[in-house]
């Protein structure tokens, strides 16, 4: 079955025509050539084809392209755009963070950390606790066990984590001060 | 996958009436299981009829103190409520422990009740096993079982319910509300315990409800004694990962021994499992570990453990005493 949608990605209006079957990240990737969040386990346990759905982190290898006709969609190559546009590089404080901290080796997983890491930043300053916030009815204080936790659903074969920790803590240091 | 068509249900009765006008229908959520389960071959619905525009996106007050859960409110959403945090920490906890944030921005309390085993039978359509097949047999029992039930399974069917939240809205006494499609205009109400069910002759029936039935909400009860509430999860990760065992409990201390208390157990069983046995043998009872542990031998007595998951028994007797341990000040949170 076919469906018309229309999705807005980094900023560009874009009408297509999927299969139902299609996934959010198969059309960014396949259809709209939008290749910035990839596909690893496809299964929603990597965090790679995370990306920015309306505002909020999400993976989009289990949600069907059709049932999210109409959203707004920032990838991390969309991220901080406005400056130099899309592609201009670093754009983002994340990114440039990444670059100085070392937080990645092969790269694969990188626009997935850092759109989750956009998101999950976003989260902390909203006062969303987590699983290690001591008492969930207190305003979390966001260190390295936060992140650590808050950043669990995006994996890295590289095992650049300690690079990765340093960066987003480094930018939610950024914005406290 | 096979092809399905799609449709955005403009209100719960035209949801409920597509899919149950269909037999090959299923409603659609957040995603972040079925359609895994569509990718992997378990699930091969015809139709996909998305609720999540349906006006049960907020979390109410109801009269008398509760609060009123949309069944489409997102797992991340209602975990960060300011009420479920204060009221009702269990809660929060408990769904802070489950999958990971972005996937929790996704997923809905509705879903989330109804999501299936990670059994890896269940979801290896190469393997035989009885809740995906029935008749064909279990894998699991003699397979990989090392996260399967120790409480309640049967010859047929050793999975485990996998939701976080479902063990807390068990301890909770929370109520869920369903539309189906004989309930006209109306709605029908379930104790969030009684909503799964044990496997039996039938584990290819995760719940008590049919096909058509649509969850609207979940009511959380007044209950003040949840404020000293908490959830507590064993896994093999630090994050990101399904029970081995896992507790929720709220206490009531009255005076010197314990009031009243609720507990419910999660990673054990095919549904929560409410601890009656260890609820009963602790009201009146000082708050001390040889009388959490007592209780929790008394609740823990039947388990049947499987060849490779002998461990859950203690591992669920000593997170039971450390919780409520912790909830009544014999150690720290």
């Amino acid at each position: 079955m076919d469906a018309d949608i229309t999705l807005t990605v980094d900023g560009e209006r874009r009408a297509l025509t999927v299969d139902t079957r299609v996934t959010l990240l198969d059309a960014l990737r396949d259809r709209l050539g939008v290749t910035s969040p990839k596909k690893g386990c496809d299964h929603g346990q990597c965090g790679t084809c995370t990306v920015l759905l309306d505002g909020r982190r999400a993976t989009t290898c289990l949600a069907f392209a059709v049932a999210h006709d109409g959203a707004e969609i920032t990838t991390s190559a969309g991220l901080g755009a406005g400056d130099g546009g899309v592609g201009a590089e670093p754009a983002h404080p994340l990114h440039r963070a990444f670059l100085e901290h070392d937080g990645f080796q092969c790269g694969y997983c990188t626009p997935g950390q850092i759109c989750s890491a956009a998101g999950m930043l976003a989260e902390a300053e909203a006062g969303w606790p987590s699983a290690v916030t001591p008492d969930v009815a207190e305003r979390p204080a966001l260190d390295e066990a936060e992140i650590r936790e808050r950043m669990s659903g995006n994996l890295c074969r590289c095992g650049a984590y300690p690079g990765i920790v340093a960066a987003i803590l480094g930018v939610a240091e950024g914005r406290r001060t | 996958m096979i092809p399905f068509d799609y449709r955005r249900a403009g209100d719960a009765e035209t949801a409920v009436a597509a899919v149950a006008g269909n037999p090959g229908a299923a409603f659609l959520g957040g995603g972040t299981n079925l359609v895994d389960h569509m990718k992997l071959g378990v699930a091969e619905p015809d139709l996909l009829v998305d609720v999540t525009r349906l006006p049960f996106d907020s979390v109410d007050p109801l009269p008398g103190g509760g609060l009123r859960i949309g069944a489409g409110v997102r797992n991340s959403d209602l975990a960060a409520d300011e009420r479920v945090r204060t009221r009702y920490p269990v809660l929060a906890e408990a769904l802070l422990s489950g999958a990971s944030g972005q996937l929790r921005n996704l997923a809905t309390t509705g879903g989330n009740l109804l999501q299936r085993t990670r059994c890896g039978y269940f979801q290896d359509v190469t393997t035989p096993c009885n809740k995906r097949r029935p008749g064909e047999g279990c894998s699991a029992r003699e397979g990989y079982h090392r996260y399967h039930a120790i409480l309640g399974a049967s010859p047929h069917c050793v999975a485990v319910h996998p939701s976080d939240l479902a063990v807390a809205l068990t301890a909770l006494d929370a109520v869920v509300r369903v539309r189906g499609p004989r309930d006209g205009h109306g709605e029908r109400a379930i104790p969030a315990a009684e909503l799964h069910r044990l496997p039996g002759e039938h584990p290819e029936w995760d719940t008590v409800l049919g096909h058509g039935d649509l969850i609207t909400a979940v009511d959380l009860p007044p209950l003040p004694m949840a404020a000293r509430s908490r959830y507590r999860k064993v896994r093999d990760r630090a994050s990101y990962a399904f029970a081995l065992v896992s507790v929720a409990a709220a206490v009531e201390l009255t005076g010197d021994v314990i009031g009243d208390v609720r507990i419910a157990l999660g990673g054990v069983a095919h549904k929560p499992w409410r601890a009656t046995l260890a609820e009963a043998a602790l009201r009146g009872r000082p708050p001390d570990r040889a009388e959490f542990r007592a209780a929790a031998e008394a609740e823990l007595a039947d388990a049947q453990p499987l060849r490779d998951n002998r461990f859950k028994v203690p591992m669920a007797r000593n997170t039971i005493v450390s919780v409520l341990a912790g909830l009544t000040g014999e150690e720290p949170r």
